[in-house]
């Protein structure tokens, strides 16, 4: 196959049925709506199962019993109803259950504005977790991502969240779905699917905590063997000219795209260097050791107030440099000329 | 030396943690029952609940997940999509299901899923110590109505059979007591229609069971049973509130 010209919304989906899913709950809201109507036109006729659950919190909880029935199963949803879904992602995280959740941030509350944002990087539930956290800046990674992102969470049995803004979600873009990622191969065996004790010869199988450990257990286990693990193999960033830069860049999805934006218009003004993280758990941390002496500064575009992500991001300066966040403003979201204008203060400022 | 009276297969030879003279161990043994005699032990799997009902899957030998509080018939429901041939249920407490969960068991009915519920109703929440349940009857004192329920401020109990039975995907809706040998019975037999209604295809099922909890009503046992039939059966009559005859659809 070749290029296609698709909204980011459908190319999630139909990623995700490639990556073989085949069970999808989802409740409508914007800007994520064409997630669901996809797979509600294409699970009848590619032998899969869609329900429009009555809430969020259902379809979460179905994603559950499916997942707990050994079937690759997605929700998707956006900030409001990702809060609703966070106490049954808790729990799989502990009950180690496999599962995709896209979330595709808008501004705001229930009640907000439907523009895009990146305004759920914290969100967080119960019981002290960590889940694979995708954030796609292109159209072809939204693909790449959500194919990838099933195989990551059979291979650890946990779940993974595909974090896009609402931009992502509602551009279209080219999309060549013969360049996915490979199949991960090895990926274990899911005995412990619940079809009946009859599958494992009368043995009864209690998906609470896997392997009958405890809750300290399991979470002793996940500190100590599972996320370094994930650390290790999964961390993904990319770098551009961060040897070199006078101020380096930090941003994820739209508002990575919004920064090279802002580097062709500043010219050779100042150099800039770039940081994406395309998981922003792991987050990237040991790529800040990759920025070379000329950095006086860090600056955290995000589409959102006060910033989410640049906590990580002074985590990973360590004091080495300041760091400033440039996000929305009193007039709408952010925006390149945005970016342009922080740098410039920011390098004004650094220059006297 | 034959065995006259054992433990059911689809029970877990482990002794019952429940309070003494809760009716939760009995409930339990006639699920199991049941599945044994249908021998669907090997093709069942169970959906458990937060609540004292939570302590089902510890103690039923058959494949079962944990669910959250009042999810437990989304869970089943995404069990059920992915096992249409196997036998579901999920096992729920009063406050799980007529509290928290009334969204997932409205719509779980309104869909039609093809699993049964058996809803265990002893009119306050067991596991958190007694406070009051939607259930729970006008004049009750629990620690969250220490005057008694007052219907002004409370509203009336929540009637879920009758609830249910006005919805089209529920197909077999039945309402009983385990209060005496006869009920006891009668329960088991609720509960397999229940359990036949499921396989044969026909839609959602719920057997709710007055029940007791003696620890939170301040009760004997005995008291307990007794209360069952003179204040719980008047204020929730028992009987079938939707019927379902098989080769019905
Ligand atoms: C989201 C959430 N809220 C509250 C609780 C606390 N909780 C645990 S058991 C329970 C009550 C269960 O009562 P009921 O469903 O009537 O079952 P019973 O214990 O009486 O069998 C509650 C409220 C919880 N575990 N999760």
């Amino acid at each position: 196959m070749t290029k296609v010209l698709m909204k980011g919304n459908e190319v999630i989906a139909e990623a995700a049925l490639r990556a073989g899913c085949r069970a999808f709950f989802g409740y409508p809201i914007t800007p994520q709506n064409e997630i669901p109507e996809y797979f509600a036109r294409e699970m009848p006729l590619r032998n899969g199962t869609f329900i429009q659950a009555e809430s969020e919190i259902a379809a979460m909880n179905m994603v559950m019993g499916a997942s707990a029935s050994g079937a690759r199963a997605m929700t998707s949803t956006s900030g409001p109803g990702y809060c609703l879904k966070l106490e049954a992602l808790a729990a799989m995280t502990l009950t180690r259950l496999p599962a995709v959740v896209v979330v595709v941030m808008r501004n705001g509350p229930a009640f907000g504005t439907m523009n895009a944002a990146q305004e759920d990087y914290r969100m967080n539930g119960n019981g002290g977790y960590k889940v694979v956290t995708f954030a796609p800046s292109t159209i072809q990674e939204a693909a790449d991502m959500t194919f990838e992102a099933f195989d990551i969470a059979d291979q650890y049995r946990n779940p993974v969240v595909i974090l896009a803004d609402g931009m992502i979600g509602q551009m279209m873009g080219s999309v060549d779905f013969d360049k996915l990622p490979a199949k991960r191969e090895h990926l274990p065996e899911k005995t412990w699917a619940l079809h009946g004790r009859g599958q494992r010869n009368g043995k009864s199988e209690f998906l609470f905590i896997a392997e009958g450990k405890n809750h300290y257990q399991e979470k002793y286990d996940a500190e100590t063997i599972l996320y370094p693990e994930i650390k290790a193999n999964e961390t993904s960033v990319e770098i551009v000219d961060v040897e070199d830069a006078d101020i380096v860049m930090c941003a994820y999805g739209t508002a990575a795209r919004m920064c090279v934006a802002a580097v062709e218009a500043i010219g050779s003004e100042v150099k800039l260097g770039l940081i994406r993280p395309r998981t922003l758990w792991p987050f990237p941390y040991e790529t800040f050791g990759q920025i070379g002496d000329p950095c006086k500064a860090i600056i955290c575009p995000e589409i959102n107030i006060i910033g989410q992500m640049i906590d990580d991001v002074r985590i990973a300066s360590a004091g080495r440099w300041p760091v400033h966040h440039v996000g929305d403003s009193a007039t709408g979201p952010l925006t390149p000329d945005g970016i342009i204008e922080k740098v410039k203060e920011v390098w004004k400022e650094m220059k006297v | 030396m034959s065995v006259l009276y054992g433990k059911p297969e689809s029970l877990n030879d482990v002794p019952f943690t429940f309070c003494p003279g809760c009716t939760h161990g009995l409930t339990l043994k006639l699920v199991a029952s049941v599945i044994d005699e249908m021998d669907m032990g090997d093709d069942t799997i169970s959906v458990g609940c937060v609540g004292c009902g939570g302590y089902m899957p510890w103690f039923m030998n058959v494949d079962t997940i944990f669910s959250l509080h009042g999810r437990a018939p989304a869970n089943a429901t995404g069990v059920k999509r992915m096992n249409p041939d196997k036998l579901v249920f999920t096992y729920q407490g009063d406050g799980d299901l007529a509290s928290i969960g009334t969204a997932e068991i409205i719509h779980a009915a309104h869909r039609g899923e093809k699993f049964t519920t058996i809803f265990v109703n002893n009119t306050t929440y067991g596991m958190t110590g007694g406070q009051m349940a939607p259930t729970t009857l006008i004049g009750q004192k629990t620690t969250t109505s220490p005057y008694g329920r007052d219907a002004g401020l409370c509203g009336q109990p929540l009637h879920i059979c009758e609830l249910l039975s006005t919805i089209d995907g529920a197909k077999y809706i039945e309402r009983v007591a385990v209060d005496s040998p006869v009920s006891v019975r009668k329960a088991k037999k609720a509960i397999r229609k229940a359990f036949e209604c499921q396989m044969a295809g026909a839609g959602f099922s719920l057997i709710e069971i007055l029940s007791t909890c003696p620890t939170n009503w301040g009760m004997s046992p005995l008291e307990s049973l007794e209360r069952i039939r003179t204040e719980m059966i008047p204020a929730y009559p028992l009987g079938v509130f939707k019927d379902w005859e098989e080769g019905d659809k």
